[in-house]
């Protein structure tokens, strides 16, 4: 199990290559990255709270891993100044079947948007905003 | 007691700092808001919308309701938008 909170650029797909599916059958992996829905988008600025952030991580990650029974587990988070295309985070996932690898990266994602203490906020040429809160990510929470 | 305070997001905007150390009677996390709310308008303005804030005690989520015993660190800020 990895979990690392870190403001360095990572490449997904080396950090994919040397994820060990430790015998499972299923490797799932999730990469979000800086979207810029308008043309506007300059950087997303991450705030997080460091005392909690990784700790918050590894119990989602312990979590993930007894109830979807995962061989192995991978949350990576930046925190800092981003660029629109860069790589903001990477979840994966190994499991025996696809199910409990798809599941399992799918629970870590709903709760890394809504329980883990990360703010972004949008620098664009027409000010500084900070992303709200969407009531269907809090929803989803509800669906495990 | 004495109790940390840390403000993140908008709500540390809006305080103006991002952390300092109270000195409160308070018995719970909404009466510490209580006592913060009072402190002048920089902190009614980040505290006006209650339901809109989120509160951790040393470093765990917890209700505006959770009680202040023991506690030595609070956090406030917006609901969390990571992913």
């Amino acid at each position: 199990m990895r979990v690392s909170v870190q403001s360095d650029v990572f490449d997904p797909s080396q950090e994919a290559a040397d994820f060990d599916a430790n015998g499972g059958g299923a490797v799932v992996t999730f990469n979000g990255v800086v979207r810029d829905d308008t043309g506007t988008l300059q950087a997303m600025e991450i705030e997080h709270y460091p005392a909690m952030t990784e700790a918050a991580l590894t119990e989602f990650a312990v979590t993930a891993k007894e109830r979807f029974d995962l061989t192995n587990v991978m949350v990576i988070h930046r925190f800092g100044t981003l660029k629109p295309g860069e790589v903001i985070m990477m979840v994966a996932t190994a499991a025996k079947h696809r199910k409990q690898a798809f599941q399992g990266a799918d629970f870590l994602m709903d709760y890394l948007k809504s329980r883990a203490p990360f703010w972004k906020k949008e620098i664009t040429k027409n000010g500084a905003d900070w992303v709200d809160a969407k009531i269907a990510d809090e929803d989803a929470l509800k669906e495990w | 007691m004495q109790v940390t305070v840390l403000y993140f997001a908008w709500v540390r905007e809006r305080v103006g700092h991002g952390q300092e150390t109270i000195e409160t009677t308070a018995k719970t996390i909404s009466e510490l808001v209580n006592d913060l709310r009072a402190k002048g308008p920089e902190y009614e303005a980040a505290f006006s919308d209650l339901p809109a804030l989120r509160a951790a005690a040393d470093e765990v989520l917890c209700d505006m309701d959770a009680s202040l015993d023991g506690v030595r660190t609070v956090a406030f800020f917006p609901p969390m938008t990571g992913g």
